[in-house]
């Protein structure tokens, strides 16, 4: 569906889909990791090989059950989509939760080195309760290829793109929504401030601070950054990418803070044209714009069913019944935060912050 | 054989070894004398020629011959009294009769040593093609994929920060209600650097001493100007000798970076000032080399060391005032120059940047590391070849120093490459609007990595209509006599400079600067904080300099 109510803004260049809070034959894994990805014959025999090597143990795979008389996706058919579970190495079953994330980062960065030249692997993620699926092509023919409409697939927060990244030559690493660790972005625009950004995160010493395919996958990144790396409140992914002035930040009670953060994190302020849509590990889901050009973006819904969409024409679909003078479009100084569950739609002001 | 000098004059210069030579208009004098009371060095002068001019009176031609004694404004073949090529002689000629031109084949260097000195002179290295900085173009132009902001309409906010950001992993921070606030058991060691918001485009080192008064305190007053009434705050260093006392105790002390140099003229004053001051300068910069003249020390003639001069600096009346060419305490980095920094933040209780600055140097990512293991270091300014002086030996603006673009290019690139590139600002001098093109320089550098940059001679040129340009014009900023006012200490001279028409010239200069970096930024898709770094904006025609910048080659 979320396809569907982006047929009126996608240009059909890709799919995306970053699923989270998992249900149907996911439900009973949730603490265990799912490795998503696209892989050649000899891609999956060099994974299975690699991942049995590592000491994970799979304990479950789903596959898309392909509609052979759909379209296929325009880079072509690949040899195997799938979403495997595993169980972590024994040495690492007791492990904090921190300790398991690195390692699941550097096995998935290790796929990716390892099928990155032939394309025969592509891992676009590998954590509990999340499964990614991208391709190439017409959204909705590639939402017809897979069947995402069968049911097999179910979650209760869904980030989903249907237009890849226009700029630059179509590469499944470039397609959004962009993961990490439980953080996940995608965005609609350019970043005119991508290499300073980029430097900056590939400079902070820690390994998934790479790929940069796109210029967007710093979206992601800064959120990770900020949010595990620093340990900031969400609402300080706002203040970091489009920092308030000198002026503007007496204004706040937190002003010592965030002169040291706006000063220390200079380097990762963006110049948009960027609306950003995201979640969080607790399951929050937020919306955000850069502070001058703004893209389109709108929130809508009731409680324990909210879209974040690019397109109002979009939200009608999913959310239909709403109360449409609830629906919220983020400014400049805004933050739109859905909590975890679908609980609330919280509106945040860089301004005017309690 | 007795030589026969005398005779033929063998062992005397013609006009033609001379850099510039004086074209002067016999039909068009009114021999008012002008210019020969304004020349600086006294290179031309009046002088009686002999005509045979012939005539005829009557009705009928009836030709006959006259000699007569004419004066004449001639230029004189004496070396030591060479037309530099000022011009202040056509400024002050009331019927255009008198022009210096440039002689391309001059060989002014070959003679200009009597006595066993070398050439010495101001200005900056002679050499009039354009720099690496001024080839650089600004290739990224947002327009569909990014609608382009609007110079005229959006917010713009041009600054930079001057002094040490902390490492984003050190800030001493902590969660309370969802809030962040300071605490500093959070992390760190407890000491927040002190950090300035600045304009990126500061007035480099420029002393009261070198400067005449008048000059001085136009600058002066156009730096307050900005700050009070245009909210740009833009920052002045002193230069090494000083700042005038009733200046350093009052409010507008804060716009002022204090240099300390080799000779540490001034700071006695200073020192004794600081209980008195109610502001806290904007810096503080240690001056361990110059662009201009790299490993050679400053000095202020005798007679330049006039009352005020003598009181700022602290020193007797009319003795040359040499500093010497390094601190005659450094003998390391590790420890001299970091106690230095200490020492000298610690006078204003750590609540002012300190940084050093140095000359362009192949070394300078040596300076660098050092600097960025230090905590209390708080920026680092590299001056470039392009650097101008008041004084030095022509090799050593000529022939001694190192080009600013690759300098701080390679210095960000190292910083960037330890995660760095935030904590330690990166202060770009020497050359910028070399050709007039002070904003698309400074983009240029701060695109490159630096944070900010400095303009010396540019701003005076501007400011004071200084002649002095890569053709060795003028450039006699060392021997006090500038035409301008500029660099002198002869009250007759310095008050052909009105500080008000100074002040008001800076902000014109800074007012249209920031226009131009506007219109920089805004097609790039920058306003809310400044590009440092952002390389892929960059673009040069020269496969080798892009290639040596990591930048993109376009033809």
């Amino acid at each position: 569906m979320a396809l569907n109510t982006m047929k009126e803004g996608h240009d059909g260049s890709g799919l995306g889909l970053v699923l989270k809070d998992l249900g149907g034959e996911f439900a009973k894994f949730k603490n265990m990791p799912i490795l998503s990805g696209i892989a050649s014959s000899k891609g999956l025999r060099d994974l299975d090989n690699f991942m049995y090597a590592e000491g994970f143990e799979e304990v479950h795979m789903w596959q898309p059950d392909i509609d052979e008389s759909a379209p296929e996706p325009e880079t072509g058919r690949r040899d195997h989509y799938f979403a495997k579970v595993y169980d972590y190495p024994q040495l690492y079953r007791d492990r904090p939760r921190a300790v398991q994330e690195d390692l699941l980062l550097a096995t998935r960065l290790a796929l990716r080195e390892m099928g990155e030249a032939d394309e025969s692997i592509f891992a676009f993620s590998f954590f509990p309760d999340i499964v990614t699926l991208k391709d190439v092509g017409d959204p909705l023919e590639l939402g017809a290829f897979f069947r995402l409409g069968d049911g097999s697939l179910q979650a209760k927060i869904i980030l989903a793109q249907g237009r890849q990244n226009t700029n630059y030559d179509i590469y499944l690493y470039a397609c959004h929504p962009f993961f990490l660790q439980g953080f996940c972005t995608m965005t609609n625009g350019e970043n005119t401030a991508f290499v300073p950004i980029m430097e900056f995160l590939a400079s902070r010493g820690f390994p998934g601070y790479m790929g940069y395919n796109s210029d967007s996958e710093v979206f992601a990144h800064i959120l990770h950054y900020t949010q595990r790396q620093l340990g900031y409140p969400l609402t300080y992914y706002k203040d970091v990418i489009t920092p308030l002035s000198e002026r503007e930040i007496d204004t706040r009670k937190d002003a010592a803070a965030l002169r040291l953060i706006r000063r220390s994190l200079r380097p990762l302020c963006i110049d948009g044209p960027n609306c950003v849509i995201g979640f969080t590990p607790d399951g929050s889901v937020f919306m955000v714009q850069d502070a001058k050009k703004l893209r389109p973006g709108v929130v809508g819904g009731a409680p324990g069913k909210f879209a974040l969409m690019s397109e109002e024409c979009g939200l009608d679909e999913a959310v239909p019944g709403r109360d449409k003078a609830e629906d919220f479009s983020p400014m400049k100084y805004d933050m739109a935060i859905v909590t975890p569950g679908a609980r609330e739609l919280k509106q945040w002001n860089q301004l005017d912050a309690k | 054989m007795e030589p026969a000098t005398r005779l033929d004059q063998n062992h005397e210069l013609s006009l033609r070894e001379f850099p510039y030579i004086v074209r002067w208009r016999d039909g068009r004098c009114t021999r008012c004398g002008r210019c020969t009371a304004v020349c600086p060095v006294n290179a031309i002068e009046a002088a009686p020629h002999v005509h045979r001019r012939v005539f005829s009176e009557g009705g009928t031609p009836n030709p006959k011959a006259q000699r007569e004694i004419v004066h004449v404004v001639k230029q004189v073949t004496d070396i030591d009294r060479y037309c530099t090529g000022c011009g202040a002689c056509t400024l002050v000629c009331p019927n255009e009769a008198i022009e210096p031109e440039y002689n391309p084949r001059h060989k002014f260097l070959t003679y200009k040593n009597k006595g066993g000195v070398p050439f010495r002179r101001g200005g900056r290295r002679n050499d009039p093609t354009p720099s690496t900085v001024d080839q650089l173009k600004f290739t990224r132009i947002s327009m569909l994929t990014d609608p382009a902001l609007d110079a005229g309409r959006h917010e713009f906010r041009i600054r930079t920060l001057l002094g040490r950001n902390l490492p984003p992993e050190k800030l001493p921070l902590k969660k309370r209600g969802g809030r962040l606030a300071v605490d500093p058991a959070a992390g760190g060691d407890g000491f927040i650097p002190p950090v300035r918001e600045i304009y990126p485009i500061r007035i480099g080192s420029m002393s009261i001493g070198a400067l005449s008064p008048h000059m001085w305190e136009g600058l002066a007053m156009g730096v307050a100007y900005l700050n009070e009434v245009e909210g740009m705050p833009v920052v002045m260093a002193t230069g090494e000798g000083g700042i005038p006392p009733r200046l350093l105790k009052s409010r507008f002390a804060r716009y002022f970076i204090l240099q300390i140099a080799s000779g540490y003229f001034g700071w006695d004053e200073i020192v004794h000032a600081i209980p008195e001051m109610t502001e806290d300068p904007a810096a503080i910069e240690i001056k361990y080399g110059q662009g201009a003249k790299p490993g050679d020390g400053g000095l202020l003639m005798a007679y330049k060391v006039l009352k005020l001069i003598a009181q700022i600096r602290g020193v007797p009346e009319f003795v040359d005032l040499a500093s010497p060419p390094t601190h005659q305490t450094k003998y390391s980095i590790e420890e001299a120059v970091a106690k230095m920094i200490q020492s000298m933040s610690m006078a204003w209780g750590f609540r002012v940047p300190v940084y050093p600055k140095i000359s362009g140097t192949k070394t300078a990512m040596a300076v660098l590391n050092n600097l960025a293991r230090n905590p209390y270091a708080g920026a680092l300014c590299i001056d470039g070849e392009d650097g101008g002086t008041g004084a030095a030996y022509n090799v050593s603006m000529d022939k001694m120093g190192h080009p600013i673009a690759s300098n701080i290019r390679d210095c960000y690139l190292d910083l960037v490459a330890q995660g760095k590139q935030n904590e330690l600002p990166l202060i770009a001098a020497g050359g910028m609007g070399k050709t007039g093109n002070l904003a698309a320089n400074a983009a240029a550098m701060i695109m490159l990595g630096a944070s900010a940059v400095d303009t010396g001679k540019h701003i005076m040129q501007a400011a004071a209509w200084c002649f002095g340009d890569e053709y060795n014009r003028c450039n006699l900023c060392n021997t006090g006599r500038c035409p301008r006012g500029i660099t002198t200490q002869d009250p007759k001279l310095y008050r052909r400079l009105d500080p008000d028409k100074v002040a008001e010239r800076v902000v014109e200069v800074f007012k249209s600067a920031d226009v131009e970096l506007r219109k920089i930024f805004a097609p790039l898709g920058r306003s809310t904080e400044l590009p440092i770094g952002m390389s892929d904006a960059l673009g040069v025609a020269d496969k080798e300099i892009a290639d040596r910048l990591q930048i993109s080659y376009v033809v």
